[in-house]
């Protein structure tokens, strides 16, 4: 198949009837070829909007020209200067409203295919000998609590400045959502486990089942453990329920419940693995961002034979990623758009039988300037399933701000955390990630935990340059 | 990775364990428990932290083998390492000091009572302790029980030993015994069945009654939703929320058909355990 220069190399993918069965990669990769034909797209601009675009400013035309020009060890160098997690984000970053959004080719084509590029030269980095470990500079110690991507880039980035750096997390694996939530067809544990490799030769000491709040407290980590800052990257993990009638029955339960069992705890191979989940033949999947798709996905894989998305608005307000929203429906996903979940329904043993729902139209921009859904009277139908998965967002887990004095969090719960630095309402203590902004993106959490870094060494420098006051 | 230190055989189906886990000891309170797994692949399950010393830095579990992983929890003895303990989690039980409390132990639920009675004891509460089994032969703990609160209590069904009764039974009678003896708060932790028929119990009279909720838990820090039980009409996250509740906001009946909802893959999961096990000892 020629491919036009004007148009994004296309990803090469997975059978969608094969892989919709498996949990192997949907994506696989640019080859050498796609990578260097795809690198010569880009304009290389003057002033590049995709830099803006992306939440770290990855300097994208940069290494879009190292590729292009073969030289795959500068591409990963710059990639890595500006993001700790390429090979992550690549594959995960929402690149459709951020780099490649507005880049200057979509003006008549379509943009530079700036995740795939950078997926290509972080995959690349992989095959490669790690570089040398950091080497501990400095005394002062750091706690980051949490590791999901947040934590793990913060830690990164002070073991590089030279300080030796503990994680505390409170499952028995590191990795946060990336672990537990996104599931292997879209995210190779690998990756992940490559990518904590690289912390632990720098360093950087994981610490699982360690729970803060609850096992140390916050205080506890500065007096009994002795550690100068802390960091806090502890997500936004706890789900929201809608309140509708049935939502106990058997066979209905959060998409990190699911997902959980299946990614964290290896359901999907009843060999190896002693959780269970009990998948039906249809599954009904209420919400429409990454993490219905990952749930709604991921059930076809656990052998169901009709994953259906229910969600009340349309399409348009769809937050997923649109790539997850087209290899859903390649792999033959049902999308009831405009349809409000009202009730579950089930049968004289308490299991779930199906999804009561109601007709939406839409009206009016809301609040959120998202056209309002309004119920269409008498509309009101079952959706027979089985299983019925709640993906409608999760927010801050309060374990944490519980069992700590003077740490402001705001109305939803979420840490209050300065933009710039992260700094907390106490001293010394940092935070970033989802805990702060509500479930967000993976580079936002990464972004945000590599300036926290920065901020705990300056103020830590400053620190040890305050003069001592005798007395 | 925590060292078990000492194991004892309290019952055929339970057994008792110290392990080393000094920040989980010196943090743990009463009503707490930690999250174990015993192998990779394995299942994460919540047990109770029954005693703790923070001195040594010991945790004292009981477990009750009812299916796969429990099994293998007791499979293990001196010396061996639990490949995961996290904890402590969940709140603990909260009581108005000054007060008379009365703790109910029901199957593993008994051992519970020991941190439970002696810091209560030791703050100068009044205590009491009913235990309950089938038959003497399945009462456990009574011995180590009886220094740590005022009064102790056994029911047994067959009346081997102690009361001839359910613990309801005696605790009826308590409650009715006039003011001497009418606990002004009751901590129920046991089987599922017993502390609904506790609540019951309590209902009438108003005494202040808690329970201890053990619903299906995957990872016990507020992250699954799986645990969620109804208190007063709202769902709520025992392993966050709980695990204790105010018995009677609870609904049982949800409860209890939640907690069955896998028990087709336990039976698989048991199968394949007892299979490996005859393997292994051929
Ligand atoms: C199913 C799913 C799919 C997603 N898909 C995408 C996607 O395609 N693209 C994208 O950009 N984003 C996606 N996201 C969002 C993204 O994963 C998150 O924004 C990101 O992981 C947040 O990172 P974090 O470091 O703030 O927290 P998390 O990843 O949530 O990690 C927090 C960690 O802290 C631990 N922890 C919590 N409390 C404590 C404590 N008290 N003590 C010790 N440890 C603690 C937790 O166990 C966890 O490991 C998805 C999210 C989900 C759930
Ligand atoms: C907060 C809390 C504290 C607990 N403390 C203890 C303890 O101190 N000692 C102890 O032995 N057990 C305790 N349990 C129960 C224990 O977690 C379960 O027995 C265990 O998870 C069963 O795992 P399994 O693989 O052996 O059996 P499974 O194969 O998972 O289950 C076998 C059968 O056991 C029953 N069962 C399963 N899970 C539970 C449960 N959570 N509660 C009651 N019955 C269950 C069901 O009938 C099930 O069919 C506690 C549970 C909770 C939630
Ligand atoms: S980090 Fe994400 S937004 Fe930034 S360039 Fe890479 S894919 Fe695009
Ligand atoms: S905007 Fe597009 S074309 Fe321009 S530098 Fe960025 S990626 Fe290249
Ligand atoms: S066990 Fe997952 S939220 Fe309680």
């Amino acid at each position: 198949m020629p491919i036009k220069r004007a148009d994004k190399t296309p990803m090469p993918v997975r059978e969608a009837q094969m892989r919709a069965r498996d949990f192997l990669e949907v994506n696989e990769g640019y080859t050498k070829s796609h990578a260097s034909f795809e690198a010569e797209r880009c304009l290389r601009c003057q002033d590049p909007v995709c830099v803006g675009g992306c939440p770290v400013n990855v300097p994208i035309p940069d290494f879009i020209h190292a590729v292009a020009m073969g030289d795959m060890a500068g591409a990963a160098r710059i990639l890595r200067s500006a993001n700790p997690l390429p090979a992550i984000c690549g594959r995960v970053c929402p690149q459709e409203s951020q780099c490649e959004a507005d880049c200057s080719m979509t003006t008549r084509f379509t943009p530079v295919a700036i995740g795939h590029l950078e997926r290509f030269v972080a995959d690349w980095e992989r095959t490669q000998p790690p570089a040398a470990g950091a080497s501990l500079t400095r005394k002062e110690k750091i706690a980051v609590i949490g590791a999901g991507p947040s934590g793990l880039v913060c830690a990164g980035a002070l073991a590089r400045l030279g300080y030796p750096v503990t994680i505390y997390e409170a499952l028995h694996a590191a990795g946060g959502v990336l672990r537990y939530g996104i599931p292997e067809f879209r995210l190779p544990k690998e990756v992940l486990d490559w990518e904590i490799g690289l912390l632990k030769t720098m360093g950087v000491e994981i610490v699982c089942n360690v729970i803060i709040g609850k096992t140390l407290t916050l205080d506890e980590l500065f007096g009994k453990m002795g550690y100068a800052a802390v960091f806090i990257g502890t997500g936004a993990g706890l789900p929201q329920f809608l309140g509708i009638p049935g939502e106990n029955l058997n066979g209905v339960m959060s998409a990190n419940e699911f997902l959980t069992r299946i990614n964290l705890m290896g359901a999907y191979d009843r060999e190896k693995s002693d959780t269970p989940v009990r998948v039906g033949k249809r599954v009904a999947v209420i919400g429409a961002g990454n993490t219905a798709m990952d749930a709604v996905r991921t059930s076809l894989r656990m052998g169901a034979e009709k994953a259906m998305v229910v969600y009340r608005r349309s399409d348009k307000e769809m937050s997923a990623r649109v790539e997850e929203y087209h290899h859903a429906q390649e792999e033959g996903v049902d999308f009831n758009w405009l349809t409000n979940p009202l009730e579950v329904v089930g049968n004289a043993e308490g299991w779930a039988t199906g999804l009561k729902c109601q007709k939406m139209k839409l009206g009016e921009p809301d609040a959120s300037g998202r056209a309002r859904p309004i119920p269409i009277p008498g509309s009101e139908f079952v959706i027979p399933a089985d299983n019925v998965i709640l993906a409608i967002g999760t927010t801050p887990n309060p374990l944490l701000t519980r069992t700590t004095s003077g740490l402001l969090t705001n109305p939803k719960g979420c840490l209050v955390a300065d933009e710039k630095t992260g700094l907390t309402s106490k001293p010394l203590v940092f935070a970033g990630g989802d805990a702060v902004t509500g479930a967000a993106t993976v580079i936002l959490a990464a972004g945000a935990g590599k300036r926290a870094a920065q901020a705990i060494h300056e103020a830590l420098v400053e620190r040890s340059r305050e003069p001592v006051l005798a007395g | 990775m925590a060292r078990i230190i000492e194991t004892r055989r309290l019952t055929p189906v339970t057994k008792y364990f110290r392990i080393e886990a000094p920040l989980i000891a010196s943090s743990a309170r009463p009503g707490q428990f930690v999250m174990l797994r015993v192998r990779e692949g394995g299942e994460r399950i919540p047990i109770t932290i029954a005693d703790y010393d923070r001195q040594l830095g010991t945790i004292t579990i009981v477990v009750q083998e009812v299916g796969a992983t429990t099994r293998m929890v007791c499979a293990l003895g001196t010396g061996d390492d639990i490949l995961d303990v996290a904890g402590p989690l969940g709140g603990h039980i909260d009581i108005a000091p000054g007060g008379h409390v009365c703790g109910v132990g029901g199957g593993f639920g008994s051992a519970a009572l020991l941190c439970l009675m002696r810091e209560f004891t030791a703050r100068g509460d009044r205590t009491t302790a009913i235990l309950g089994a089938r038959n003497k032969e399945l009462l456990i703990l009574a011995d180590e029980l009886r220094p740590l609160c005022t009064h102790l209590e056994i029911c047994t069904d067959d009346g081997s030993a102690g009361f001839r009764g359910f613990v309801t039974q005696r605790l009826a009678q308590l409650i009715e015994g006039g003011a001497e003896r009418r606990p002004d708060s009751v901590v129920a932790i046991g089987p599922m069945a017993m502390m609904r028929a506790i609540a019951e119990t309590t209902r009438a009279s108003k005494v202040k009654t808690l329970v201890s909720m053990d619903p299906l838990m995957v990872d016990g820090t507020g992250m699954c939703g799986g645990c969620r039980v109804t208190v007063a009409g709202k769902a709520k996250f025992a392993c966050v929320d709980g695990p204790c509740f105010d018995a009677h906001e609870v609904d049982f009946d949800v409860a209890m058909r939640r907690n069955k909802a896998y028990v087709q893959e336990e039976k698989q999961a048991l199968d394949r355990v007892a299979c490996l096990e005859r393997r292994e000892s051929r």
